[in-house]
C-alpha cells in the first residue's frame, strides 16, 4: 500500500517535472535573452506572500498566490511599456511588501510551519493531482499559442522597433508573455521551491544560448535542459533524501558547467584552425 | 499602375509631441514616386522621429502623414523597407544573417526557414554584395557587413518606399563598394523611392534629388544646390561651428 502510494507521488513528481521543465526552458529562452531575470525572482517572492496567505486560510495556496502574481506581472509590464521608468525600484518595492507580508501571515500561522519551509525549497510531495492538471493546462496553453506567438517574441526579442514597425502589437504581446511566465512561476514553485524558482526559468537557457547559433536551437536546448534537469534532479531529490528545488538547481548547474566547457572548447579549436590556416 | 497617381509620401501640418515637448513642428512636404530624399539637421532635431511617424511606430499629434495615399499604419508593411541604426539590436542574439533577411519577408522571426524564403533571402544577399554571409553568426560580422544585411533585409519584400536611418555611407572596409554605391544601384534598379536621414552632407550633395534640412521644423525643402545655402544651414544647425563642412561642400561643387 504504502509503495504504490510511494510510486504515485513519484511518477506524478517526474510528470510535473517533465512538464515544468518544458516551460521553464521554453520561457526562459526569452528571459535570457531580454535579460527579464529580475521579473522572475521578483514574481517568485510575490507569490511567496500569496501563498503564505493560502496557508493561513487552509486554503490552496496556488489559488490565492496566482491573482497576485498575475497582477503584479501586468503591473510591472505596464510599468515597463510605459516607460523605462525605474522597474527595478518597482520590483523591489514589490518584492519587499510581499516578502513582509508573507512572513507576517507564516507566523500567524502556528500549525504549518513545515508547510512553509517545503514551499521555499521544493518537494515531489508537495506537488498534487490539482497542481499536474493545472501545470498541464499552462502547457497546452503554451503549445496552442507557440505557432502565432513564438515568432513575434523573438521578432521582438532580436529588434523591439523593427517589430513595431512591421505592425506587430509588441506590447499586447509582452502583457501576454508576462502573464504566461507568472503562471509558470506559479506552478513550478511547488516542485522547485521559492528561493529557487527564478533560476528554474533562467538557467537551462543560459546553458543553451552557449552552444546555440541560432534562437530556434537556444529555444529547444533551452526545453531539452529543462527536461532533463528536471527528471535527474528529482531522481537525485528521492535517492538522497534532499529538497527537490536544491537537487534539481544543481544538475542545471552541472549542464550550464558542461555547455561552458563546450563553447570554451570549439572556441579555441577554431582559434586554432584559423591560426593554422594563416 | 494605381500607386502611381498617388504621391509616395505627403505630410500636412504634421506635429509629433513627446509629452509637453514639440518634436516636429508643423512639417509640410511631399515625395514623389521615385525621388532620392535625405534629411539633415542636428541632433535632436527630430529626424529619427519623422522617420519612425514614416513607419508608422509614432503617431503624430496634429497633422496628416500619408503613404501611397494611406495611413501608415493601415498600409501592408511590406511596402516600406527599413534599414534602421545599427546601435538598436541585441548583438548577443543568436542569429545567422539570412535569418534577418528572412523577417524582411515574413515580418515575424522563422522557426525554420522555407525554400523559398531561403532563396528570395540569398538573393537578396547577393543583390548587396555579401552573399557569403548567409550563415555566417551576427555576432561575427563588421557593421559594415551588418548594415548590407539589412539592407538586404529591407530590399528582399520589394519595397516601394526605403527608409534608411543614417546609415554608414562611407568606404567599407571590406566590401569593394561602398554601401552608397550599393543603395544607389539597388535605388535605379528598382525606381525605388528612397527618404533617408544622414550625418553625410557631401553624399546628401552629390545623389539626393532632394535634401530636408530639419530641426523640429523644416528650414529648407530643395534640390540640394538650394538647399545647401550656407543661411540656411546657420538657420538649421543654429550656430556657425560647421562653417567647414560649408566650405567643403562648396568646393566639391567647384
Amino acid at each position: 500500500m504504502i509503495e504504490t502510494l510511494t510510486n504515485i507521488f513519484v511518477l506524478r513528481g517526474i510528470l510535473s517535472g517533465i512538464i515544468l521543465g518544458f516551460l521553464g526552458g521554453y520561457y526562459g529562452s526569452f528571459i535570457v535573452q531580454r535579460r527579464m531575470s529580475f521579473l522572475g525572482d521578483g514574481l517568485a517572492h510575490v507569490a511567496f506572500g500569496g501563498i503564505a496567505l493560502g496557508l493561513l486560510l487552509e486554503k490552496e495556496p496556488l489559488w490565492i498566490a496566482l491573482p497576485f502574481t498575475i497582477l503584479v506581472a501586468i503591473a510591472l509590464t505596464f510599468l515597463k511599456e510605459k516607460s523605462e521608468l525605474e522597474i527595478d525600484t518597482a520590483i523591489g518595492i514589490f518584492f519587499a511588501i510581499s516578502v513582509a507580508l508573507g512572513i507576517l501571515f507564516i507566523s500567524l500561522n502556528k500549525h504549518y510551519i513545515s508547510d512553509a519551509f517545503s514551499y521555499l525549497f521544493g518537494s515531489i510531495l508537495l506537488v498534487s493531482e490539482m497542481n499536474l492538471l493545472f501545470s498541464s493546462f499552462v502547457t497546452i496553453l503554451t503549445i496552442i499559442l507557440t505557432p502565432i506567438l513564438w515568432k513575434r517574441w523573438t521578432y521582438t526579442s532580436f529588434d523591439r522597433e523593427l517589430a513595431i514597425t512591421d505592425k506587430i502589437n509588441v506590447s499586447v504581446d509582452n502583457y501576454i508573455l508576462s502573464i504566461l511566465i507568472a503562471l509558470t512561476i506559479v506552478t513550478s514553485i511547488k516542485l522547485v521551491g521559492i528561493f529557487l524558482v527564478a533560476s528554474f526559468l533562467v538557467i537551462p537557457s543560459a546553458s543553451a544560448k552557449l552552444i546555440s547559433k541560432t534562437f530556434t536551437q537556444l529555444t529547444l536546448f533551452g526545453i531539452i535542459f529543462g527536461v532533463l534537469s528536471s527528471i535527474f534532479g528529482i531522481f537525485f531529490s528521492i535517492s538522497l533524501d534532499v529538497p527537490t528545488g536544491s537537487t534539481i538547481i544543481l544538475t542545471q548547474a552541472l549542464i550550464f558547467l558542461f555547455c561552458l566547457i563546450i563553447k570554451n572548447f570549439n572556441f579555441k579549436r577554431k582559434n586554432s584552425h584559423n591560426v593554422q590556416t594563416r | 499602375m494605381r500607386l502611381n497617381n498617388k504621391k509616395a509620401i505627403s505630410v500636412e501640418n504634421l506635429s509629433v509631441y513627446f509629452g509637453d515637448f514639440c518634436v516636429l513642428e508643423n512639417l509640410n512636404f511631399s515625395v514623389e514616386q521615385g525621388d532620392f530624399v535625405t534629411v539633415v539637421g542636428p541632433n535632436g532635431g527630430g529626424k529619427t522621429t519623422l522617420i519612425k511617424t514614416i513607419l508608422g511606430a509614432i503617431r503624430p499629434k496634429m497633422g496628416n502623414i500619408l503613404i501611397f495615399g494611406e495611413n501608415p499604419n493601415k498600409i501592408d508593411f511590406r511596402y516600406l523597407g527599413y534599414v534602421p541604426q545599427l546601435k538598436n539590436f541585441d548583438r548577443t542574439f543568436p542569429a545567422k544573417a539570412i535569418e534577418i533577411v528572412a523577417t524582411g519577408l515574413t515580418g515575424h522571426w522563422n522557426f525554420i526557414l522555407n525554400k523559398a524564403t531561403k532563396k528570395l533571402s540569398l538573393e537578396a544577399l547577393e543583390q548587396v554584395g555579401v552573399p557569403h554571409l548567409a550563415n555566417q553568426q551576427i555576432n561575427r560580422l563588421s557593421g559594415g557587413e551588418l548594415q548590407r544585411v539589412y539592407l538586404a533585409r529591407a530590399l528582399v519584400r520589394n519595397p516601394k518606399i526605403l527608409v534608411l536611418d543614417e546609415p554608414i555611407t562611407g568606404v567599407d572596409i571590406v566590401g569593394e563598394n561602398d554601401f552608397g554605391k550599393v543603395l544607389e544601384m539597388q535605388q535605379k534598379m528598382h525606381s525605388l523611392t528612397v527618404f533617408m536621414v544622414t550625418h553625410d552632407w557631401e553624399y546628401a550633395y552629390h545623389h539626393s534629388s532632394y535634401v530636408i534640412l530639419l530641426n523640429k521644423r523644416i528650414f529648407a525643402f530643395d534640390i540640394p544646390k538650394r538647399a545647401f545655402t550656407e543661411s540656411a544651414l546657420r538657420n538649421t544647425f543654429g550656430h556657425i561651428g560647421h562653417e567647414h563642412s560649408i566650405q567643403f561642400i562648396a568646393s566639391k561643387n567647384d
